[in-house]
């Protein structure tokens, strides 16, 4: 089968690829997203963070021999806590000042993660085995479609939903909504705003170290897979606007697919597609799609 | 001459950041673009050295017209997300024209002789023309600062809405630092080109924007001196270890970032300043 003048199997693994690239743009804009809502701070470490929870499953699978679903949650609460002890020591002195300050401290501790992994093992990349279950692939007629490419998006899917749940629906996210509109009069009705920024923080990175685990299996995990990654996300934020949870969610999906049918119809421009997108977005509606300006 | 190159980088950025209040996470872009410009007037065009620096800082001003009029639509946390977007955009395009080597950069760009008369290949001679650019440039950024049009800058930089109810055209002053501190880090960018003969791809990176930010936050943000000291001793530290460390430059550069954010904001040359202050009170 063709459509024009494209083969449908090519068509198809290049959209599943680019429907791949838009959960994890997803989940890490949205974890900025959340982020920015309490702490106005742009976490520059975002993409370190993700390549961090990678290794740490890798680590934990060869050197330990802990598995991959074992990992998912692991690697995610490792990274997570880790980024609860940033927010504590040194994020928390920050917030009195310019937002930048946040911006610059977070991207110093992108340079110190990268660097120290990169010093422990090369920049070669390390790759990591397919968990057994979902190895394989089924066929469906017009493409092959790898088991676990098709378990990511379900997985980051359902993380994503989850997250826009838990802060649209339950009484913990209408304290993170109430926050981000006025923390003072959050603090002033009694509850520990501290402590809710504390953990936002850290939730936000821990969702950046649960991507990291998913693409570990895809991408090799390699200490600078998320330096790139993130500016590209930081470009899908300008796009989306970081007023709305569901925007970012949504604005990685559909960014990530117009990079697949990029790739398939003019290669050259796939990797510079996003940015184009974002110029095109400053010029007609500067505030982001979703965003309130 | 790589410290007064990344000095007058850096003083160029610390216009716009210190001077402005635009955190420009791009300015990569510009040293980039201008030395690849620089190199490919000078060597496959075959001008002299001096057209080439002026086509290279005119690129990096053209350019920065181009990320100005787009990234001024926003502020703050948007505008260095925006202007780092861009820059990366540059460098996939670097990598991917046929033009600038790709991974290799342009190699043996030749420096010539300047007006056909003096033969820079003389390390003596390219060290006195950089050392003239270097003080235009600074003078340039010196003027800029002390003139009416410097003070409406930091009074855009200290009460925007402020500034606008006075009358002022905000967005176009803005434009116009951003255009001057983008043609003189091109200015810096093209003659880094001509010393070391060589336009690389690390100098349209993003690492390379990280490293002027740095620059200027330990130098001292907004004092005119700050950037040159920062820019020394960045670029000191990073030869001195280079040998002795290896991989570690990333992660001192990192823990520099983070001492200086978290304890040492005013910069170098922001505590001397403070320190003399105060000594002077008492």
């Amino acid at each position: 089968m063709e459509i024009f003048g494209i083969s449908t199997a090519l068509l198809g693994s290049q959209l599943l690829i680019g429907l791949i690239n838009g959960s994890f743009y997803a989940i890490l804009s949205l974890g900025l997203a959340i982020i920015f809502g309490l702490l106005n701070i742009i976490n520059f470490a975002h993409g370190a963070q993700y390549m961090m929870g990678a290794f740490v499953a890798w680590i934990a699978l060869t050197r330990f021999g802990i598995n991959y679903w074992v990992a998912l949650i692991v690697a995610p609460l490792i990274v997570g806590i880790t980024g609860v002890l940033i927010e504590r020591l040194m994020l928390r002195r920050l917030y009195k000042l310019d937002h930048l300050y946040g911006l610059l401290l977070t991207f110093g501790l992108a340079l110190i993660f990268e660097g120290v992994f990169r010093d422990q093992f090369g920049i070669s990349g390390e790759s990591y085995e397919v968990p057994e279950l979902l190895s394989g692939g089924v066929n469906l007629g017009f493409m092959f479609l790898p088991i676990y490419r098709g378990w990511v998006i379900i997985a980051s899917l359902t993380v994503c939903f989850g997250t826009w749940y838990m802060i649209e629906r339950t009484k913990l996210g209408a304290y993170l909504r109430a926050g981000t509109e006025n923390s003072a009069m959050v603090q002033a009705l009694g509850i520990n705003v501290p402590l809710l920024i504390t953990f936002t923080y850290g939730y936000g990175v821990a969702l950046a170290a649960f991507a990291g685990v998913l693409a570990a299996p895809i991408f090799q995990v390699n200490p600078l897979m998320g330096s790139n990654l993130i500016i590209v996300v930081f470009a899908v934020v300008v796009i989306g606007g970081m007023g709305s949870i569901m925007g970012s969610i949504l604005t990685g999906l559909g960014l990530g697919l117009i990079e697949g049918l990029t790739r398939v119809f003019y290669p050259e421009a796939s990797s510079v597609v996003v940015f184009v997108i974002m110029v095109i977005v400053l010029l007609l509606r500067p505030a982001g799609l979703f965003g309130k300006s | 001459m790589k410290i007064l190159c990344y000095a007058l980088f850096a003083c160029a950025f610390n216009l716009l950041l210190g001077f402005v209040g635009l955190l420009s996470f791009g300015h990569a872009a510009f040293l980039g673009t201008a030395g690849y410009v620089c190199g490919m007037m000078v060597r496959d065009v075959g001008v002299t050295p001096e057209v080439g620096i002026l086509a290279g800082t005119a690129a990096a001003g053209l350019l920065g017209w181009l990320f100005g009029s787009l990234a001024i639509k926003r502020t703050g946390i948007y505008f260095a997300m925006i202007t780092l977007a861009l820059a990366q955009m540059v460098f996939f395009l670097a990598i991917q024209i046929k033009e600038t080597g790709g991974e290799d950069g342009l190699q043996g760009v030749p420096r010539g002789h300047l007006f056909g008369l003096i033969d820079l290949s003389d390390n003596i001679a390219m060290y006195y023309l950089v050392f003239a650019i270097f003080c235009f440039g600074f003078f340039v950024i010196y003027r800029t600062i002390h003139s009416p049009f410097g003070q409406i800058l930091k009074a855009i930089r200290e009460n925007e809405p402020r500034a606008i109810s006075l009358g002022y055209d905000v967005a176009k002053f803005k434009l116009i630092a951003f255009i001057i501190s983008a043609a003189l880090a091109g200015m810096a960018g093209a003659t880094k080109t001509l010393v070391f003969q060589l336009a690389s791809l690390s100098d349209v990176h993003w690492h390379a924007s990280g490293e002027v930010v740095l620059m200027t936050l330990l130098g001292g943000l907004g004092t005119i001196l700050g950037p040159i000291v920062g820019a020394a001793t960045i670029v000191a530290l990073q030869t001195q270890l280079a040998d002795s460390v290896g991989s570690w430059v990333t992660v001192i550069m990192g823990v520099i970032f983070v001492i200086c954010v978290l304890s040492f904001r005013r910069g170098i040359v922001g505590e001397l300043q403070a320190l003399i202050k105060r000594s002077g009170v008492n």
